[in-house]
């Protein structure tokens, strides 16, 4: 270790990596549908995309669980998104592709991404 | 980037009840389900609640696993991992809350609890170097290095309060401004991890959890005072806790973080580690030299002190474990929030091991003040079985006991040593009433007999000679002369030892005489044991009222004590007794009575 700079440049680089184990209890959380029926439809590559993505932009307190089946099993990989003090957003057919946007535009910006959303996909 | 992370405890506890096959069980599970990439196994330090161990904690959920066996891994995975379904039976019961998990710090264990010296014990891994950094790792040496002088270092030391945790409480910025104006071509760091008190294991707890804040702060001390070199006396015991010492020393020098140009300001520091072969003597710190040097572990007299001549007839600081671990937190938090906690002259928290006759035996760490009421009832959970409490011994054999009718005594440097204890290195044993007094205080000086390096006579002669009277008392031979003898035999013993081990060993007879004199009283006057452990004093009895005739006590009965015909009371041949006891566990009709 030459200088202070590198040490600060290592902990940030490995408190992304830690992360998962802060904020579980409070604050936003992720919840990925991974029963049986959302796991078949594609629910792990989501669930890993949003932990990757969550831990890129270094998101604390957006905690990444998982759930089992919430009932609507057509539109798996079904994710809620839970923000303290706004209405549930669920999520339905979800893919890895998707998960980019949902996170750039509702967890960071507060935006719902509306065409996604289960409502959207019954009408 | 993993999405799950399952912290499970490595620390001695648990790896004794099996964690290392449970995480070997883990890591293949988890790769048969494909999950090797989105799940990581992380093997931690000591949660502190070892009584519940094996201890696992998945994250994010922060889901606290207790008492898991291997065969409950395929459920862990396939479901909590896998589905995110929580195992709900293995959960610890406290963190169950209607449907949903309780924070872990919530439960009435953790609750009360202030992390500094642990604070990283069980959250971290502590053979990653990466991970102690993510959590602030050696920012404070790098503070120290770039914002202070080694001056103004000592004075937040000073400043925050802090004592030795090893047993003396000597303030530990007074010991450093002590040695850092002695003008050597060589000064030493030693840090005391030869953690030899029975019933203590929270330095063992700092190194298997969180080696590389030992790193840091024996640096910091070298800084301060000028030294270059420093050494880690450690005992061979505690194999886990060396191993993961080594693995991070290494890792410290390789990155840069021990050695020449520590961040590129010139300052030099180095470290080593030093195995005590199990001697209890050589906890004390001129043993210890003498034992780093290579001689045989005895103390040596003082003045003069380590500050002037330690190790190598050089100046040298000598902390424990536990001191180090708080000084990167004070530097960097600064010496007004340490000084926020605890009492007006016990700063800060103090780690305690909670063991004996006690529901959550482990380690906990709070500030200090904190009453022995609320360590015992409400974060140690009470006394198992509905017993009743009696004493808390602390200090282990140098210190001495706390009687039940104290129990609400905060408890702090300055109190313990007011009722004639010490906080010691912060062993505290639970008893219940059925311990006898007298042989407690026995159990200890048997201990301090074997330790006794022998060199001076107080302590040699002295402590045999404490126990055979001991050993009389108990042994219902014992005359109210000899409790007088034994009293000013301690006295002798305290004012004449050469050191520590010596001047300390009769404390657990004086408190025990202090606060249980009529246990003394009836073992020597009625000759009986009040708590019935001492066997010479008690028999077993049959009450001929009670006994059916059943002949089960005469089937078990190992040494054929017991006769008598088919339902007719059966009698007990006390000269044949061994007084094991099976007799009165084995009737059904209460029958057998111990008296």
């Amino acid at each position: 270790m030459k200088s202070i700079a590198e040490l600060q440049a290592l902990r940030e680089k490995a408190r992304a990596n830690m992360q998962v184990r802060e904020g579980s209890h409070d604050g936003t959380r992720v919840v990925v549908g991974m029963a049986t029926c959302g796991i078949a439809a594609g629910a792990r590559p989501v669930l890993n995309a949003f932990a990757d993505e969550v831990a890129k932009r270094q998101l604390k307190q957006v905690a990444v669980v998982q759930t089992g089946c919430i009932g609507m099993c057509q539109f798996e990989p079904i994710v809620e998104v839970l923000v303290p003090g706004k209405e549930k957003v669920t999520y339905g057919k979800v893919t890895p592709e998707k998960v980019a946007r949902i996170v750039a535009d509702h967890l960071v910006n507060g935006n719902p991404v509306v065409e996604y959303t289960v409502a959207n996909l019954m009408k | 980037m993993y999405r799950s992370h399952v912290l499970v405890c490595g620390g001695t506890g648990c790896t004794s009840s099996n964690s290392q096959a449970i995480i070997e069980a883990l890591e293949k599970e988890i790769a048969a389900n494909d999950l090797t990439k989105e799940v990581q196994v992380v093997r931690t330090g000591c949660f502190g609640l070892c009584a519940l161990g094996p201890i696992m904690i998945v994250y994010p959920e922060g889901c606290f696993y207790s008492c898991v066996k291997v065969e409950d891994i395929p459920e862990i995975v396939s479901e909590h991992l896998l589905k995110g379904r929580i195992v709900t039976r293995l959960l610890y019961d406290e963190t169950v809350e209607g449907d949903g998990v309780k924070a872990l710090n919530e439960t009435d264990f953790y609750k009360k609890q202030v992390r500094v010296a642990l604070r990283n014990c069980g959250v971290i891994n502590p053979e990653s170097m990466d991970e102690y950094i993510a959590n602030d790792g050696y920012q404070a040496l790098a503070k120290c290095l770039t914002e202070y002088t080694p001056e103004q270092v000592i004075q937040i030391v000073t400043d925050s309060g802090l004592r030795g945790r090893g047993g003396g409480g000597f303030p530990t910025g007074r010991k450093w401004a002590l040695t850092a104006p002695n003008k050597a071509d060589q000064k030493y760091v030693v840090c005391n991890a030869d953690e030899g008190d029975p019933g203590a294991f929270m330095d063992r707890s700092v190194l298997e959890g969180d080696p590389h804040c030992l790193i840091e702060a024996m640096a910091i001390a070298g800084y301060a005072i000028g030294a270059t070199k420093g050494y880690v006396y450690v005992r061979a015991e505690y194999p886990i806790a060396v191993r993961r010492l080594q693995i991070a020393i290494d890792a410290a020098r390789e990155a840069g973080l021990l050695g020449k140009d520590i961040f590129g300001t010139g300052f030099e520091f180095d470290l080593e580690i030093r195995l005590g072969a199990g001697a209890f003597v050589c906890g004390e710190e001129t043993a210890l030299m003498t034992s780093i040097e290579g001689n045989r572990g005895e103390p040596r007299p003082r003045p003069p002190y380590p500050a002037v001549k330690g190790l190598y007839g050089k100046p040298t600081v000598e902390n424990n474990v536990e001191t180090f671990a708080n000084i990167p937190q004070i530097i960097l938090r600064g010496a007004d929030w340490f000084a926020s906690m605890g009492t007006e002259k016990s700063k800060g928290t103090k780690v305690f091991a909670l063991g004996g006759k006690i529901k959550h035996t482990g380690l906990v760490e709070i500030p200090m003040g904190t009453t022995l009421r609320e360590i015992i009832e409400e974060i140690g959970g009470g006394i198992p079985n509905g017993k009743k409490f009696k004493a808390a011994q602390t200090g282990g054999p140098s210190g001495g006991c706390i009687p039940a009718d104290l129990i609400d005594t905060p408890v702090d440097y300055d109190n313990l040593i007011a009722i004639g204890c010490m906080m010691g290195s912060g062993g505290l044993i639970v008893m219940d009433e059925d311990t006898c007094m007298v042989d407690m205080a026995k159990f200890f000086l048997e201990f301090t007999v074997d330790e006794s390096c022998g060199k001076c006579t107080p302590c040699r002669v002295g402590t045999k000679r404490l126990l055979e009277k001991l050993e009389k008392i108990t042994e219902g031979k014992g005359t109210l002369q000899d409790i007088d003898e034994l009293e000013q035999l301690c006295y002798y013993i305290k004012e004449n030892s050469l050191c520590g081990l010596g001047q300390t060993a009769p404390n657990p007879v004086l408190s025990t005489l202090r606060f249980f004199r009529d246990e003394y009283i009836a073992h020597v006057v009625d000759k009986k044991c009040p708590a019935g452990v001492c066997k010479s004093l008690m028999h077993y009895e049959i009450i001929a009222d009670k006994c059916k005739g059943c002949t089960a006590c005469a089937r078990k009965c190992p040494v054929g004590a017991i006769s008598g015909a088919v339902k007719e009371p059966h009698v007990i041949d006390t000269e044949k007794c061994i007084k094991c006891g099976v007799c009165m566990e084995t009737c059904k009709f209460g029958a057998i009575v111990k008296q």
